[in-house]
């Protein structure tokens, strides 16, 4: 093997893991804000407010990422008002149409964790807050999210890293990112170990960084669960 | 309706691929993942630790890395190998091999197997742990050969603890055969792709196709936790 | 600057140099494998019922009929069809590939079968005539690793434009349509069949003239052979001739084309 033709592209690799980091990182953030609300209403016993958005979760995490990437890239294209409305110098972009993507189907994942929080709740907590006179509004912002939030982070975590993985598929529409660059590498050169283990290190390093920092996050948020000793 | 202006069975058709392809390398996943879980359990630290490396690589890297690494990169490995044997065939007086081709189905199940091997092998270590260890002792002081052991007594109650994560696997992996087509396997989705082409209705075919994973996928789950329920049912 | 040549030069006789290991000695050709893409209508595509078809496809087909040797077709992808030529999945490629001296370094070519040329297809309204200054900031749609994608990287990319590289040509096409591009360059036939003769190319023209610098377009379309493998251009170049004496290459081209497109 020969590593030199990696060397010699640095840049597209350089650049690749930059659109790697950036939109995953976007698209985790606005993911999860998208996903609490979401999450909420999962939890719901009231079927108006459950059957919304038990569609929008149903539908995003029973197809492929790469079908949802392609209805929403080339599939809203096809319609002439899209194309006309305020929205299209967005949408025209390939790279948001991957973050939009990417955005609606990590709320979708991390909305059913969350709703697995919320329900696993204990309930004497609630009842406790109940009697202390919490409205269901502080209840939920003081009581239930914050333990939700804590007993969803190992599951979190893994969502993290499947969206790292899940991001390699902007190649396919234009963007440049880790897999776009070991692909242009690949095609230019002929030389797919070269490319790919690049590649494949370069992810295989990012997703032991996540693993690190959500068990360093994972200590700190249950240090008072632990047990002291000393 | 939707109007597929006639490749709706040549999707459907691809839709055979994709299902085969999908089942083919579940099979063989749970198989490897068994396989790796043994060996991460079995005392070695030389299996153990090359067990425990091959589920962190592979989990620390895209399928479509993946993919494209195995379909690219193992075609040439291939010829590298038949080029090194055919002189031996030839003097043997056998015919060469010439050229083993690589396709698309091959390659991609046995990615796929690969990949979602270490995913398995994960569940299967977990499901292994949770069957309390006096009754594999006792199942030994009976006498019990070690692979009656496994058969006996350690594999009925490990899968039935494997069986959400297997049903977990199985659906992440199902929905992963839609990058096989990006690596040429003539599935749904490349079918899709080439309606696409001809007849420039991409949210057309697209959406086609989705609806087709949500059927697949809500039919695995229907199928899948009843089975986990009836698994379940000696134990209520 | 990346300077690539060397290194894929020599992962190429790499490759090379291992296949032809197993096909020394001169073999009797009584089947041929053609790869071609299946995603570039009305040369090569992909029909509903999965066949390939195309005016490639029906040459391809012509060919073994006049060599009367066995015919099978491969589809293949476009970046990565020299590749696959050399690890043997077929014996020629007949994609519609432009003969160029580039290309020649890694595989021989036949004699063309047909020659047209590349033009810039733009939406009416884009305000691009052709020229430099016209296209100064906008985005040009190319198939990746095509003389088209040579060309622009090369003579429009230097000049301000944005040049956006697609897996397929259909692809790039239905960017255009929608708009995410502002102008595709492409061969003239493959632009009219495939999208100015059909409702939603309406909107759409030729602008400038047609292009055919040698240098990058070469001498027209050829059939893709292994280095090594010069029978078999032979033989070939022999058949091209065939079908065009017997009438054959005119009756294939009537089926798709009103005009000539072997050109002169």
């Amino acid at each position: 093997m020969d590593f030199s033709v990696v060397l010699e592209s640095w840049q597209f690799y350089a650049l690749g893991l930059w659109n790697t980091v950036w939109m995953v990182a976007v698209s985790l953030l606005v993911g999860l804000i998208l996903a609490i609300p979401v999450g909420i209403m999962r939890a719901s016993r009231n079927p108006l407010i459950n059957a919304p958005a038990w569609f929008y979760t149903y539908c995003f995490t029973g197809t492929p990422l790469l079908i949802q990437l392609f209805l929403i890239y080339y599939g809203l294209g096809q319609f002439a008002a899209v194309r006309a409305s305020p929205f299209w110098f967005l949408l025209r972009e390939a790279w948001f149409c991957a973050l939009l993507t990417f955005v609606l189907n990590t709320a979708a994942y991390t909305a059913e964790i969350l709703r697995g929080a919320i329900q696993t709740m204990p309930k004497g907590e609630i009842e406790a807050a109940r009697a202390c006179g919490m409205s269901p509004g502080l209840l939920m912002r003081r009581i239930i999210l914050p333990s939700a939030f804590r007993r969803a982070l190992p599951a979190y975590g893994n969502e993290i890293v499947f969206m790292l993985h899940g991001s390699s598929i902007v190649s396919i529409v234009t963007v440049l990112d880790l897999t776009g660059a070991a692909r242009l590498v690949q095609s230019r050169y002929y030389a797919p170990f070269e490319a790919f283990i690049t590649a494949g290190a370069c992810y295989l390093a990012l997703t032991w960084l996540i693993t690190l920092a959500m068990r360093r996050l994972e200590r700190s948020w249950f240090a008072h669960l632990r047990p002291r000793t000393g | 309706m939707l109007d597929l202006h006639g490749y709706g069975w040549t999707i459907l058709e691809g839709a055979r691929l994709t299902l085969a392809s999908a089942l083919l390398s579940v099979v063989l996943a749970v198989l490897i993942g068994i396989a790796v879980a043994l060996l991460r359990l079995s005392g070695s630290r030389f299996a153990s630790g090359a067990a425990l490396t091959y589920t962190t690589v592979i989990r620390g890297i895209p399928d479509l890395v993946l993919m494209l690494l195995i379909f690219f990169g193992g075609q040439i490995l291939v010829n590298k190998l038949v080029a090194a044997i055919d002189p031996w065939i030839e003097a043997q007086g056998g015919t060469p091999i010439g050229y083993l081709d690589i396709n698309p189905f091959i390659a991609g199940v046995l990615t796929l197997a690969v990949i979602y091997g270490a995913y398995m092998a994960e569940t299967f270590r977990g499901a292994i742990l949770a069957v309390p260890h006096g009754q594999l002792e006792s199942a030994r002081a009976f006498g019990m050969t070690p692979f009656q052991v496994f058969r006996r007594v350690l594999f009925p109650q490990a899968v039935r603890h494997a069986l959400p994560g297997i049903t977990n696997n199985w659906l992440v992996l199902l929905k992963s055969t839609a990058l096989l087509s990006v690596i040429g396997l003539d599935d749904m989705v490349r079918k899709a792709q080439y309606a696409v082409g001809a007849t420039r209705l991409p949210f057309t075919f697209y959406l086609f196709v989705a609806v087709l994973f949500l059927l697949f996928t809500t039919a695995s789950l229907l199928v899948l936790r009843t089975l986990e329920a009836r698994a379940q049912r000696p134990y209520r | 600057m990346l300077k690539p040549r060397r290194t894929v030069l020599g992962a190429l006789a790499l490759a090379v140099s291992l296949v032809t290991l197993g096909t020394a000695e001169a073999k009797e050709w009584t089947k041929i494998r053609f790869g071609t893409e299946g995603a570039y209508a009305p040369f090569n595509y992909v029909t509903p019922d999965g066949q390939l078809a195309g005016f490639d496809v029906d040459i391809a087909y012509a060919l073994c009929e006049e060599l009367k040797v066995e015919c099978e077709l491969v589809q293949q992808d476009w970046d990565g069809m020299i590749p696959a030529l050399l690890a043997n999945k077929y014996d020629a490629i007949i994609a519609s590939m432009s003969i160029t001296e580039e290309r020649k370094k890694s595989i021989n070519f036949t004699d063309k079968y047909y020659d047209t040329p590349t033009r810039l297809v733009v939406h009416k309204d884009s305000g691009i005539d052709g020229s430099p200054e016209s296209l100064n900031g906008k985005r040009i749609a190319v198939q990746r690793e095509t003389t088209q994608d040579r060309y622009a990287t090369e003579n429009l990319e230097p000049a301000g434009v944005e040049i956006v590289r697609y897996a397929t040509g259909e692809e790039a096409t239905l960017d255009l349509v929608s708009g995410r591009v502002d102008a595709r360059l492409e061969d003239a036939v493959v632009l009219s069949e495939s999208l100015l003769k059909r409702p939603e190319g309406a909107d759409f023209q030729f602008v400038g003239e047609p292009i055919t610098e040698e240098k990058y377009f070469g001498l027209g379309a050829g059939i893709g052979v292994r280095k090594g493998d010069e029978d078999l251009v032979e033989l070939l170049n022999k058949a091209i001739a065939g079908i065009r004496a017997s009438g054959k290459y005119q009756e294939i081209q009537s089926k798709y084309f009103d005009f000539d497109v072997y050109g002169d």
